[in-house]
């Protein structure tokens, strides 16, 4: 009974039983479903082990949404429990628990596989390729950040969620004052998750740099293609120190060690330094991707090329390089003294040029354009004000002397949340829309798409300006309560009503998706926006290998040269195209990581060493396998083409 | 330049008419009215910067809409001036130069004894937190309180920041802006109240269970009512012991307290050769110490008995 009782929710209530009966009622009825409609052997031939870029794509982008609908489950109970004083909705430590998950969920869990969704999806189309540079790898990738994610979502259920924060900054997060397995799930889902990040990192930077169509030289590459490959620069610098870091959390709570503890020379502020050296970079790696989803939605609707293309490229490789200088301003406060604080200061307010730069070259690319608001152009046109009210609150938060009095407060993070709804979310949701034609060969209905832009738009404002004000007035954040006199009730009442007005944006495209499933034409072109770069000159649906014959490009814009200067993208003829087999050992070392990682969070040892010799065995057998892939010969490929464009 | 004054002072109108004084734009004590210059100053130019953004953005809407462009009208292929990009990168640059500026002014300023203080003796007061309290202590008048603390006006004060248990942040907003606290180092605050009132402080690093609930009292008064209060205390507070204070430091709310002595004599704060920062050879002299300190306190304790 001893070794059960670990299991147990040290903190449990009503509404964790409910989940978790809810949660297995599902894994049966998906499980029956399956059965009932002999689906299993579609899903693991289909899905599974595939290593195709699209579809790896797509999955990402399911799990994506799984994430943002239990993340924003989360934000709708914070801002139920703040919206008026003294309430009894939430205690202190379900309170705690549920900030830090809303946390870790929207950043890691749903912003990051979004941004991967669209990169997977698009990057290799965009830039000419038939797959990523390595694709097994970029299965396992996926496979690695989704077990991570599970096992990050089971942890309420089975021995009680991390409650320390996301930034689960120690000594509060160590076993002196976090006694429940909740930081240890923190700890390992997190570094599963991070290690297929980084595999990515180096995937896609690969893909980028050695698998351009002909005549594409980086400086022809379309910016969201730019866009990637900065971020994935980004992602191999910054993420090794989360590994590092994580393994040295791991080693406080289970091996005790004393590298962040009060104790026998622990450091308190080592964690925090080393969490924002991964944690500031890993901002811009979720807005420089989103920046990319801009400028695509932005010259193709404004019928225009690109302002600036130049000055977009230096500028991000710019931001790029400060991202790893300013992390000491998440804590002007730790008494670092005047002259680092001044240092950080002037880095931090430096990084409002290049983003400035890219604000004004976006504004001038409407400028004699010919505008045209589809639902991907009204997110990026609500982006550009909403986002604006958080970068400039950004520089007023860099000005450190005055952060001693916005730090830790609601103003934080109201400028957070104004600067990664607009800019990731908003980003996001653009390209779901713009890309959903290319992905699923209908396009989402114009009208609710921009209902719901709206409701988000208004819903944010109304959620996060007030949040500005209350923390001016000394509200703290992650406070679960607070009393009337403190005067905070009206701003946080608003807040609540905001955050429901974003629900009920966010319900509004679900609902899309279901209306449109149904009702939508099937009968839609390749090249449904009249857009410039080449991932619309393949066909709707993508065939397997992209494209029938490599492209020929000679701009940015090979595909609006196509149809307007008469340049010719396909030349030649059809040749045999080589293709990477499917491949189940991904999903299967991930399985076993997946049990790696739960006996590890509970410390069951044997099963722990058992699953780490089975990830080597997994490894091992990679490297002895002959699998040279296989072709597509020219007469299957000259069937595919045929029928496509009967379609 | 003249917009950016008008909407600065449309902004601290609104602020200030629409509703009670934001605490943070309230100052009572010189660091707090530097931070709030920065911050209203700050407000204004970024308001200046929002409304320029939100104007373009107008007028390129109005302006080249589909819908009020002729039908055949083919949008011309702009690579870019270097004249315009010159101006969107220069004009944050000076904007971010004059910010620069003006920060590491104030930063220096916050760092410091405050302006017009600098030839009064300022008063020392170690501020503590536990799980979730805080603990004030007077080394020179040799008295202690819990969650409440009383100040002289018109004096510079100079807190010593320190924690028994993880990262706090010592924050009064209206006399100025927080700073953490930690176990193995000890943090000066600066700070002054230019007039008599009572102030909420609190932490504000989240803590744990009872974070909400993590505040204290701040009451300033004259010096002469100050002295006062002290004697008063020395008077009739019980002295603090080193078994009363471990009372204390166990983990829960406690209500508001006084004592004659501090923690300080049998449990010294992370400073100098206490601090946690050194390491190595001075982890046998700390070794040492604590056995001294253990020695004592046994001693005390049978003493008590």
């Amino acid at each position: 009974m001893d070794f059960f009782n670990r299991f147990a929710i040290p903190h449990p209530s009503p509404a964790i039983y409910a989940s978790m009966v809810a949660i297995g009622i599902t894994v049966i009825a998906v499980i029956a479903g399956l059965t009932y409609f002999k689906k299993w052997g579609y899903l693991w031939r289909e899905w599974l082990t595939t290593v195709d870029h699209k579809r790896i794509g797509i999955m990402y982008l399911i799990s994506a949404l799984l994430m943002l609908f239990r993340g924003g489950v989360d934000a709708i109970m914070m801002r139920a429990q703040l919206a008026v004083p003294e309430n009894k909705l939430l205690d202190a430590q379900h309170y705690n628990e549920i900030f830090t998950t809303h946390g870790i969920v929207m950043i890691i869990f749903m912003a990051m596989p979004f941004i991967m969704a669209l990169m997977n999806f698009v990057v290799p189309l965009q830039i000419g390729a038939r797959d990523v540079a390595f694709p097994r790898l970029n299965a396992l990738s996926f496979w690695l950040f989704f077990m991570g994610a599970m096992l990050f979502n089971i942890s309420f259920i089975i021995g009680g969620s991390p409650d320390a924060g996301w930034t689960s900054y120690f000594p509060l997060a160590g076993t002196e004052f976090s006694e429940s397995v909740g930081s240890n799930y923190y700890m390992i889902a997190i570094q599963i998750a991070g290690i297929g990040t980084l595999m990515t990192g180096i995937n896609f930077i690969t893909t980028i740099l050695k698998m351009r169509a002909p005549g594409m030289t980086l400086m022809k590459m379309p910016m969201f293609t730019w866009s990637s490959l900065v971020t994935n620069a980004i992602i191999v610098f910054a993420f090794p120190v989360l590994t590092v870091l994580l393994l040295m959390g791991t080693m406080d709570r289970l091996f005790g060690t004393h590298f962040f503890t009060t104790t026998n020379g622990g450091m308190d502020m080592l964690w925090a330094n080393f969490f924002w050296v991964w944690g500031h970079p890993e901002v811009y790696i979720l807005i420089l991707p989103a920046f990319g989803i801009y400028s695509e939605v932005i010259s193709t609707f404004a019928r225009r090329n690109l302002y600036g293309y130049k000055s977009m490229v230096g500028s991000m490789v710019i931001i790029s390089l400060l991202s790893f200088l300013v992390w000491t301003h998440h804590f002007f406060t730790m008494g670092q003294g005047a002259l680092t604080n001044s240092i950080f200061s002037i880095t931090t307010m430096a990084i409002a040029v290049p983003t400035g730069v890219k604000l004004f070259n976006w504004l001038f690319t409407l400028w004699k354009g010919k505008i045209e608001v589809t639902t991907p152009m009204l997110y990026a046109l609500l982006f550009i004000p909403t986002f604006t009210i958080g970068g400039v609150t950004g520089v007023m938060l860099g000005m450190s002397a005055a952060d001693y009095q916005y730090h830790n407060t609601m103003f934080l993070v109201a400028h957070f949340h104004m600067v990664i709804i607009p800019g990731v979310v908003f980003a996001m949701l653009a390209g779901l829309t713009y890309y959903w034609p290319k992905m699923f060969g209908f396009m989402l209905n114009e009208k609710i798409g921009k209902w719901s832009a709206w409701i988000i738009a208004i819903s944010t404002l109304l959620a996060f300006i007030p949040m500005f004000f209350s923390g001016l007035d000394g509200q703290a954040r992650r406070m679960y309560t607070y009393s009337e006199s403190t005067g905070f009730g009206p701003w946080n009442m608003v807040s609540f009503i905001g955050a429901a007005g974003l629900a009920v944006g966010f319900a509004l495209i679900v609902y899309n998706i279901y209306y449109s499933t149904r009702y939508a034409s099937r009968d839609i072109a390749a090249d449904p926006w009249d857009a410039r770069s080449l991932e619309w000159a393949t066909h709707t649906p993508v065939p397997a290998y992209n494209f029938a014959i490599l492209p020929q490009v000679n701009s940015s814009e090979a595909l609006w040269d196509a149809k307007k200067h008469g340049h010719e993208l396909f030349p030649g003829k059809y040749e045999k195209i080589h293709m990477p087999n499917n491949s189940g050992v991904p999903f299967i070392m991930s399985c076993i990581f997946f049990v790696w990682g739960f006996s590890f969070v509970f410390s069951i040892w044997i099963p722990l060493i058992l699953t780490t010799i089975g990830i080597f065995v997994c490894m091992g057998l990679r490297s002895f396998e002959k699998d040279h892939g296989h072709y597509i010969t020219v007469d299957e490929i000259k069937e595919t083409e045929n029928n496509l464009r009967g379609a | 330049m003249k917009w950016a004054l008008y909407t600065l002072l449309f902004t601290i109108a609104t602020l200030l008419t629409g509703c009670e004084p934001l605490m943070v734009l309230d100052p009572k004590g010189p660091q707090a009215e530097t931070q709030a210059k920065d911050i209203l100053l700050s407000t204004g130019i970024m308001s200046f910067i929002l409304l320029a953004v939100i104007a373009i953005l107008i007028v390129m809407l109005t302006k080249y809409r589909a819908s009020k462009q002729r039908k055949d009208y083919e949008p011309p292929h702009i690579e870019g001036s270097v004249l315009v990009e010159t101006i969107c990168v220069g004009i944050p640059v000076l904007i971010v130069i004059f910010l620069s500026i003006v920060s590491v002014q104030s930063n220096y300023k916050v760092e410091a004894t405050p302006q017009g203080y600098e030839d009064k003796e300022p008063l020392i007061i170690y501020a503590s937190s536990s799980n979730w309290k805080w603990h004030f202590s007077y080394p020179k008048e040799n008295i202690e309180t819990v969650n409440y603390l009383y100040i002289p006006t018109d004096r510079p004060i100079e807190f010593k920041l320190y924690s028994y248990g993880p990262i706090t942040s010592f924050w009064i907003p209206q006399l100025g802006g927080q700073k953490y606290a930690m176990s193995d180092m000890v943090n000066t605050l600066h700070l002054a109240a230019d007039v008599p009132g009572e102030y909420m402080g609190r932490n504000a690093n989240f803590s744990g269970k009872g974070f909400a609930e993590n505040t204290f009292h701040v009451k300033a008064m004259s010096e002469k009512e100050y002295e006062e209060w002290v004697k008063e205390v020395k008077k009739t507070a019980k002295p603090l012991t080193e078994n009363k204070f471990t009372q204390l430091l166990e983990p829960g709310h406690l209500g508001q307290s006084t004592y004659k002595g501090t923690h300080l004599e049998f449990l010294p704060p992370p400073e100098g050769e206490n601090g946690g920062h050194n390491h190595g050879s001075t982890h046998d002299a700390k070794a040492e110490n604590h056995e001294d300190l253990s020695e004592t306190s046994s001693e005390s304790e049978h003493h008590h008995e």
